[in-house]
């Protein structure tokens, strides 16, 4: 069989960060090749130097495709070629319709002006190929996701595809639109169309792919023929790294219980009818750090924003108690006055004014601290924001520095100083380390640490498993908007989380 | 802008160009006004500066400058209201019709007029606030429906005259407590305080500021800038002094600017604003309540604009349909000169302020040099679009 892909030593870098380090993938014709990792591997990376959304010259290595080595300047350059991507955000237009997204940038156009007949025509034949029922003129939004899914596989036939990516295309279908996917990816190979899947899900990737290669902190691991394919094999694979001393040391010193979440159920917001979270109950202790593991999309961000001051969903019940007593948490300010405090996920949407300085961030969410009668103290604000500047070692010329202007690391630790600030009982911090490097992420691991000392309840959000094991006390799984395992830290491994996600995945 | 911010950002000694730099784009806008003046002093053979026209000057702008307070308000959280001049309008041919045709008290009638501004501006904030409906859209809708009412509350006719005491409000002067020197007396005495107490405030900060252990701007620059603008003001008071003294408009647009210059740098409500307007998410999950501060920037806005149809009325001495026509335009231009983002979340009120002066020094100055209106509005036009890409251009690099 011919090799249609071979990528050889592709290295690509970002300011203080090696994504992609000497990493090979090679994908024979017809062949459903998945690329499996933990979130951060480099998947993604790869895959977009591959498409050239990371044009040639800005990485390393070379990309030898149809037996000549390509160099490509833009995704254009590419999808020219037959190299079409399909990313995890599905990249079409609501209001438009399906014949319009499909051609969208590909019009079939005469001097400009576009056959529309004929783009109806073709349209009907792709839906049929992709095994879809619909009027050519369905408005976008009208389709579930599962079939916007197909739409979009539909767009890439349109396009002469040869080689078909995946970015997680089922982590937010529900098993059958899942399944009718997979099926289709197994058609495309009798055809003679290669895939490459990424993919989470383990249980879809033994059940499709003929090879496997595993990704770990931006190099190859190994690539798995068929034979040799396994849960054991890929989890152990994917997560076999030594923790060492990428977490500082800490004895724990675990008090009463702090803070309880009973019987918490959440609603979508969009779609009010659907249940995200499903009868939540968890409960962290004075000095005690608690993680949530759980792939993308298990509902962890939901849970929390739904508990900080209902940031989060409709319909919401349950209750939440802090020391025993049940406390208000509908309004962020509430939530806040009662001690709870959310570090978000994405500190640049959620998190900071990146057009105002260090000072002002830090204080938002208690100015009454800094204020008297609505009027604010500025030496007094000056010096809270010079205390946390140096306790939470932020490098900057000084706090009147823009926000927009700091490393994540930095940013990430104006976010924290502006939570301390409002004095929390209760940390909720979701992802605290994404996209920040190792040093940075040692230090706000130090924080933590000093954090839960001080007998402070901390639950730490993180799809890295390993600095879940390395700097927790104790581990919730989450999948599906369920808990689904619950471990101390000093029995948990990644391979027992793991095992915990698909048990449930198979159970659903 | 906050002085302490300047001083901040130079610990060391090879910061210093950085200071000056800071400080030259905080007083840029200044320095642009003082020179805009210069240039139609010497077009227009010295009119500008006649005492009289001066005065004029302060009193054709009041209403503008008191809409721009609340509009840098709107545009720093992030939104715009396109209704100011109708509803000036309207609230003009409100008070006319009960001072005028019910005989209303004017003390009463003014109340209830501001009142009523309160109401314009709470029935527009509740739809953008609330149910998230575009500014735009909604004042644009408010521009329309307030314009109609004016026509339909005059019945397309003008009302007058206003009693007297009423008109004082625009055309009115503080007493002179000392008269016969051939000069205002009591106007001069509160601009030589006024100054003082700037002067002395200005030196109690830096003061305070070095007590602190922060380092404070080269003196020579603290000293440069305090007497220059210093100087200026007491010229102007002077000038104007020397005509009918200080308009009573002056005062109450000078407490107002006051009152909004400290809402915006030392309170907590004003700190929120900017911060809802730099990104709204991070401020609502701060625990900020973003829908009810909005709501509460347009009330603001709404008292403003009846307080400034009051004060056009009261020029006029008659309320007319086409009274507050186009004042939107003048005043939103004026936050923008200012500095203002349209994206929200940046502007100062003192930038808002010069701008407005910007504004309305080059219609006076363009009027006596006789230069027809359509002109000026190209002119005015091109100045708005270059102050505006002087501020991208200076940020992006």
């Amino acid at each position: 069989m011919n090799t249609i892909l071979e990528m050889r030593n592709i290295s690509k870098s970002f300011p203080g960060v090696k994504a992609l380090d000497n990493v090979n993938l090679s994908v024979t014709e017809g062949e459903i090749h998945a690329v499996v990792g933990e979130n951060g591997a480099g998947k993604s990376t790869l895959m977009k130097v591959l498409s050239g959304v990371y044009p040639h010259g800005s990485y390393e290595g070379e990309i030898c495709y149809c037996g000549e080595e390509r160099q490509f300047r833009g995704i254009h350059d590419s999808e020219r070629l037959g190299i079409i991507i399909i990313h995890q955000e599905l990249a079409l237009v609501p209001l438009l319709s399906i014949t319009e997204n499909i051609f969208l940038g590909n019009e079939q156009a005469r001097y400009g002006i576009i056959d529309w007949e004929y783009a109806e025509k073709r349209t009907r034949e792709l839906l049929k190929k992709v095994g879809l029922n619909e009027d050519p003129a369905t408005l976008i939004t009208h389709l579930g996701v599962g079939k916007q899914q197909m739409i979009e596989i539909a767009k890439a036939l349109s396009k002469q595809v040869k080689l078909l990516i995946l970015d997680e295309p089922t982590a937010s279908l529900n098993e059958k639109d899942s399944d009718a996917l997979l099926d289709l990816l197994l058609e495309f190979k009798a055809q003679g169309i290669s895939s490459i899947l990424i993919s989470h899900k383990l249980n879809e990737v033994e059940k499709v792919a003929d090879r496997i290669t595993v990704l770990r902190d931006g190099t190859t691991v190994e690539t798995l023929e068929k034979e040799e394919i396994s849960d054991d094999r890929i989890v152990s694979s994917m997560v076999g790294r030594e923790l060492s001393d990428r977490y500082p040391k800490r004895t724990p010193k675990i008090g009463e219980t702090l803070f309880e979440v009973k019987d918490w159920v959440v609603y979508n917001q969009v779609h009010p009818d659907r249940q995200m979270i499903k009868g939540i109950n968890l409960n962290v202790r004075a000095g005690e750090i608690v993680g949530i593991a759980g792939l993308m999309g298990a509902g962890r961000t939901e849970f929390a924003m739904s508990v900080f001051g209902k940031s989060y969903g409709r319909r919401i019940s349950g209750e939440v108690l802090l020391h025993g007593r049940k406390v208000d948490v509908s309004t962020v300010g509430k939530a806040v006055e009662n001690g709870i405090a959310y570090v978000t996920e994405d500190r640049k949407t959620y998190g900071l004014n990146l057009i105002d300085h260090i000072k002002h961030n830090v204080t938002l969410a208690n100015l009454k601290g800094v204020s008297s009668s609505g009027v604010i103290d500025d030496y007094a604000e000056l010096k809270v924001a010079n205390d946390y500047r140096r306790k939470t070692n932020i490098r900057s010329s000084n706090v009147y520095q823009l926000t927009g202007n700091l490393s994540g690391g930095n940013q990430q630790k104006v976010v924290l100083s502006k939570w301390l600030f409002a004095g929390p009982e209760l940390l909720i911090l979701d992802e605290p380390t994404r996209g920040i490097d190792v040093g940075a992420k040692y230090e706000i691991y130090e924080i933590i640490n000093k954090l839960a000392n001080e007998g402070k309840g901390i639950l730490v959000i993180s799809s890295e498993m390993p600095e879940l094991l390395g700097i927790c006390d104790r581990i919730y799984v989450m999948n599906e908007g369920r808990l689904v395992g619950e471990m101390p830290a000093s029995e948990a491994s990644q391979e027992k989380i793991m095992r915990a996600i698909v048990r449930a995945e198979v159970r659903v | 802008m906050s002085e302490l911010a300047t001083a901040e950002t130079k610990p060391a000694k090879p910061k210093q160009s950085l200071s000056l730099y800071s400080n030259f784009r905080d007083y840029g806008l200044l320095m642009a006004l003082i020179l805009i003046m210069l240039f139609f002093q010497s077009t227009t053979d010295g009119t500008l500066f006649r005492p009289v026209n001066l005065t004029n000057l302060v009193l054709q702008n009041s209403y503008i400058i008191i809409m721009a307070l609340g509009m840098l308000l709107v545009i720093v959280a992030g939104h715009i209201d396109l209704s100011v001049g109708s509803v000036a309008g309207f609230i003009g041919g409100l008070s006319a019709v009960m001072m005028v045709q019910w005989h209303i008290h004017y003390i009463p009638a003014a109340l209830l007029c501001l009142v009523a501004g309160a109401v314009i501006g709470a029935a527009q904030g509740y739809w953008v606030a609330y149910h998230k409906i575009p500014s735009f859209i909604v004042t644009l809708a408010g521009m329309l429906v307030f314009k109609g009412l004016t026509l339909a509350l005059l019945g397309g006719r003008s009302i007058g005259p206003f009693p007297p005491q009423f008109q004082l409000l625009s055309s009115g002067f503080i007493p002179d407590f000392f008269p016969g020197h051939g000069i205002h007396v009591t106007s001069m005495l509160i601009g030589v305080i006024l100054v003082g107490l700037m002067i002395y405030s200005s030196i109690h900060r830096r003061i305070k500021r070095e007590r602190h252990g922060y380092e404070g701007e080269p003196f020579m620059l603290f000293a440069g800038k305090n007497l220059v603008i210093g100087g200026l003001a007491l010229f102007l008071c002077y000038l104007m002094a020397s005509y009918k003294g200080l308009p009573n408009v002056l005062i109450v647009m000078a407490v107002l600017i006051a009152l909004f210059t400290f809402v915006t740098r030392h309170t907590t409500i004003g700190r929120r604003v900017y911060a809802m307007g730099g990104n709204e998410k991070a401020a609502k999950l701060s625990g900020i309540r973003t829908e009810r501060l909005t709501f509460l920037t347009f009330v603001n806005m709404g008292v403003l604009a009846a307080l400034a149809g009051l004060i056009f009325a009261a020029r006029l001495n008659t309320a007319t349909p086409k009274a507050g026509l186009g004042f939107e335009l003048d005043v939103i231009a004026a936050v923008f000169i200012g500095g203002a983002s349209a994206m929200g979340g940046v502007g100062q009120v003192m930038g808002a302020v010069i701008g407005a002066f910007i504004m309305g020094v080059m219609n006076n100055g363009m009027s006596i040099m006789g230069i027809n209106i359509d002109w000026q509005q190209v002119i005015k036009g091109l100045v708005l679009l270059s102050a505006v890409v002087f501020d991208v251009y200076n940020k992006n690099k």
